[in-house]
């Protein structure tokens, strides 16, 4: 019974993980679909929110709600801004050069950031919000935190569901990604389209953010680097482009990562998540959703 | 002797019948031209029979033997070179260096002579180098050896590509659209060199082209496909004549 | 055999470099640390052409280059200790077996990464660099000399003017000779267009094996000269921001260049080894501040190389 619970504990604590993931894998998948980058800097993003959100409470002190509103649009600006700055001038370059310049930029938002003056390159405690509220269910035990995560995923879920595939923005999006040469001629306005793209995903970065400095309040400018990879490797497993991929991927990924931790030893954990990487790479690149094309 | 027999070859793509059980056959020596409306599967043929796709059913015999299944770096050593539809040069490597990789590709000296320069690396080069120039004279590039390729006109890049493919000293040669992109002038000069070429290097020539007048003027025999069929096969002559041809055809272009 | 005979012109001007460096280490002209650094940039140069031969030549993008960097300093480091090296002669095996090593294993992920393409090898390699910094990070529980996350201490110190030089001097001649051979001709083919490459008969997976092999190679050599120069090791020396070096050093020299490589390598050892006298020691983190900076830039403006235009 010990065992029993055991399990289903770490399948919620992973469940709570993989839910961050998933915020963060579909700003990779989306980018990724309409730009075939992969977005090195998004993990930066994740950062950026998890910041802003730890100043907004900790020096100003307003509702939760407001927290996440305010970074959301912070977050959405950054994505914004680098999108246009760093990327846009590559638009026509090879894909290399624009990979190149993503690990740029997210060296520079690190270093940049780590910076005395700014959130230097220490650990800094996350104020929590509100009390930690322990449930029993007398198979596992749920607190509030991974109550207000899975909430909160599921209404960002729900609500970038309806942009894509509800709104003319979503169809652009998806026009765009399915080929960006025929949308254009659609008459689909290309570099509105991405930049919504980057604004969307940076958005759901932000909120990853905010809800991972909650359940694992210890915040650091390099914070980002390794759940921006897991996450992107999320989105491989998932299938590059598609959406629900992506979330899928996350869940997975969260669970395969504290099971690791907690059956074996957390320092693998990293580890095996690159196992998997390779284990997808090899047995079926595209992904659990993908499909295989042919092509000379 | 046969050069080249297709067996009922398949191959589909997802729901669409790419290939559709096609056989013919091409003799030693001489020339066949594929020709069909877009989309007729005369590209995803050449494909097949170069290894970059794998059939899903059917052989490909080349002199006998069956190559359906090789990966396509083997088939030039094999004796089967090939065009691409759109111009695949290596763009940024200069003109002598395109013909000579295709050279050398059946050299025969191995890392250690490369590394420590024994007399093989040498004597290779040097005939390698000597054939190379040669051919570049053939194909009237001569004075362009060291531009690269992507800064060459159109049309010299096309005799680029025939020159690359004839340095593998291949028996068969595989032709895709030559013509496409040309005006009738340079088509002109394509078939005068395509006469040449197979004078000179003595080959078999399986050759896909939309451009009637070049097509009907070097083949001795034409195949017709359609929707990944083969719907007639025969001289010039009896295609042009061919009802299911003119139906296949009509109102796209005039025989 | 005409190795030396065609070298001729690269190794009278090395063996007048080497009198120089010699005279002026042996009269003391400059500092301890300036002569160890001096070695240092030989063993980046060796490195980077590595990633050169990978990237520059062969276009296989690879971001995980510091960790066969690393393979070959911890092997080299492992050998000698336990079997008790400590002169050179004694050590060129240990030398010659770590490049090896790096090799074969760039050879074994090789086998499945390659097949990916741009951005997914890119992952894929920054995946497997993790994955050797897990494991250097955890070494102590295979073997304790390791030192896992402590580092590993007490290297012997055997790399000197002599080795680093010669050694670097001869793999570049190596290196030039397959680049100017029927090989460093497909690697390029395999870099321009890989369909065309197959279908003049080059097997293009075989190439991108060997170049990437080789490439992992002599990250090895260079990390086996690097630990036995330093006499510490540490997994953090060996992460992504080290790849990201040897990376821009091929970008900055020239896409396909060999000589760009030296100069690049010279160059950029020099600058921030310079910084770091330069700068006071808590303006250094603003190094890798304006480096992404300059990487973005590079990218914009020159994205194949600075100092040669490598294509």
């Amino acid at each position: 019974m010990e065992d029993v619970n055991y399990l289903f504990q770490q399948c919620i604590n992973g469940l709570q993980l993989g839910a961050v993931y998933a915020l963060i894998a579909l700003g990779y998948t989306m980018v990724y679909g309409v730009l075939r980058l992969i977005n090195f800097a998004h993990g930066d993003i994740f950062m950026l929110g998890a910041f802003i959100a730890y100043y907004l409470i900790s020096k100003f002190n307003i509702p939760i709600y407001l927290v996440f509103a305010i970074t959301m649009v912070c977050t959405a600006a950054a994505g914004y801004i680098i999108e246009k700055v760093a990327y846009k001038p590559l638009r026509n370059a090879p894909r290399i050069s624009l990979l190149i310049t993503a690990v740029g930029v997210s060296l520079f938002l690190e270093y940049f950031l780590s910076l005395k003056f700014l959130f230097t390159a220490n650990y800094i405690g996350f104020p929590r919000p509100f009390e930690v509220e322990v449930y029993d269910l007398s198979l596992f035990t749920i607190t509030n935190i991974q109550l207000i995560i899975f909430a909160v995923t599921a209404v960002s879920l729900f609500f970038l569901y309806l942009l894509v595939y509800r709104t003319k923005y979503g169809k652009a999006m998806r026009a765009v990604s399915y080929d960006q040469e025929a949308a254009a001629l659609m008459g689909i306005n290309i570099d509105a389209t991405i930049s919504l793209t980057f604004i969307v995903g940076a958005a759901l970065a932000g909120v990853g953010g905010i809800l991972y400095s909650i359940a694992y309040p210890q915040i650091n400018v390099f914070m980002g680097i390794m759940p921006g990879i897991k996450s992107f490797i999320a989105a491989v497993l998932g299938g590059i482009g598609i959406i629900h991929g992506a979330v899928l991927g996350g869940f997975v990924i969260g669970v395969s990562e504290v099971f690791v931790s907690g059956f074996l030893s957390s320092t693998f954990r990293d580890g095996v998540i690159f196992i998997i990487l390779f284990l997808v790479l090899l047995l079926k690149p595209s992904g659990i959703f993908g499909k295989r094309i042919e092509k000379v | 002797m046969k050069a080249l027999a297709v067996e009922n070859l398949e191959k589909g793509f997802g729901g669409v019948q790419a290939v559709d059980g096609i056989s013919f056959s091409v003799e030693e020596g001489e020339t066949v031209g594929i020709i069909g409306p877009n989309g007729a599967g005369k590209t995803t043929v050449f494909n097949l029979i170069t290894g970059f796709y794998r059939p899903d059913r059917g052989n490909i015999l080349f002199y006998g033997k069956n190559i359906a299944y090789l990966p396509p770096h083997r088939l030039p050593r094999l004796g089967i070179a090939r065009t691409f539809q759109n111009l695949r040069l290596f763009g940024k490597m200069t003109v002598f260096e395109n013909i000579l990789s295709a050279m050398l590709v059946q050299g025969r000296y191995n890392l250690f002579s490369a590394i420590f320069r024994w007399t093989d690396y040498f004597v290779t080069e040097s005939k390698a180098e000597e054939k190379a120039r040669k051919l570049i004279e053939f194909f009237n590039l001569s004075g362009k050896e060291d531009q690269s390729a992507d800064s060459l006109p159109y049309g010299e890049q096309r005799r680029l590509e025939l020159a690359r493919a004839l340095a593998l000293e291949p028996k068969v040669l595989l032709v895709d659209e030559p013509g496409a992109g040309m005006n009738p002038i340079e088509i002109q000069g394509l078939v005068q060199t395509m006469k040449e070429v197979k004078k000179q290097f003595l080959l078999t020539v399986v050759i896909i082209e939309h451009q009637m007048g070049l097509v009907m003027n070097i083949s001795d025999k034409i195949v017709v496909m359609d929707f990944g069929e083969k719907i007639a096969e025969g001289t010039p002559d009896q295609v042009k004549k061919d009802r299911k041809v003119i139906e296949a055809y009509l109102g796209e272009e005039p025989l | 055999m005409k190795f030396f005979w065609e070298a001729r012109k690269v190794i009278l001007p090395a063996v007048l470099v080497y009198l120089v460096l010699k005279a002026i280490f042996g009269f003391h002209l400059v500092s301890g640390y300036i002569e160890q650094i001096t070695l240092f940039s030989f063993i980046v140069i060796l490195t980077s052409l590595g990633l050169n031969v990978i990237y520059g030549y062969t276009g296989q993008f690879s971001l995980g280059h510091a960790a066969f960097y690393g393979i070959g300093a911890y092997i080299s480091a492992y050998l000698s200790k336990s079997l008790g090296v400590e002169s050179i002669l004694g050590f060129i095996p240990v030398l010659f077996l770590s490049g090896v090593s790096a090799g074969l294993v760039g050879c074994l992920i090789g086998v499945p990464i390659l097949k990916l393409r741009d951005d997914f090898l890119a992952i894929a390699t920054l995946g497997f660099g993790t994955l050797v910094r897990v494991i250097l990070d955890n070494s102590d529980r295979f073997s304790e000399i390791l030192g896992g996350s402590r580092g590993f201490v007490g290297i012997p110190r055997i790399t000197n003017l002599e080795l680093a030089f010669f050694v670097t001097v001869f793999l570049i001649l190596v290196t030039r000779n397959i680049i100017f051979s029927r090989y460093g001709l497909f690697w390029r083919c395999v870099k321009n267009d890989e369909l065309a490459s197959q279908a003049i008969g080059i097997n293009t997976s075989r190439m991108k094996l060997m170049a990437f092999s080789y490439g992992c190679f002599l990250a090895g050599i260079g990390g086996a000269l690097y630990a036995h120069l330093y006499t510490f090791l540490h997994p953090s020396n060996f992460d992504i921001l080290k790849s990201i070096d040897f990376l821009i050093i091929v970008i900055v020299g020239g896409m396909g260049s060999i000589v760009g490589t030296i100069y690049a390598g010279l160059i950029w050892v020099g600058f921030i080894e310079g910084l770091r006298i330069a700068l006071p020691a808590d303006m250094l983190d603003l190094r890798w501040v304006f480096i992404p900076l300059f990487l973005i830039g590079l990218m914009m403006w020159r994205p194949y190389g600075l100092i040669r235009k490598g294509g």
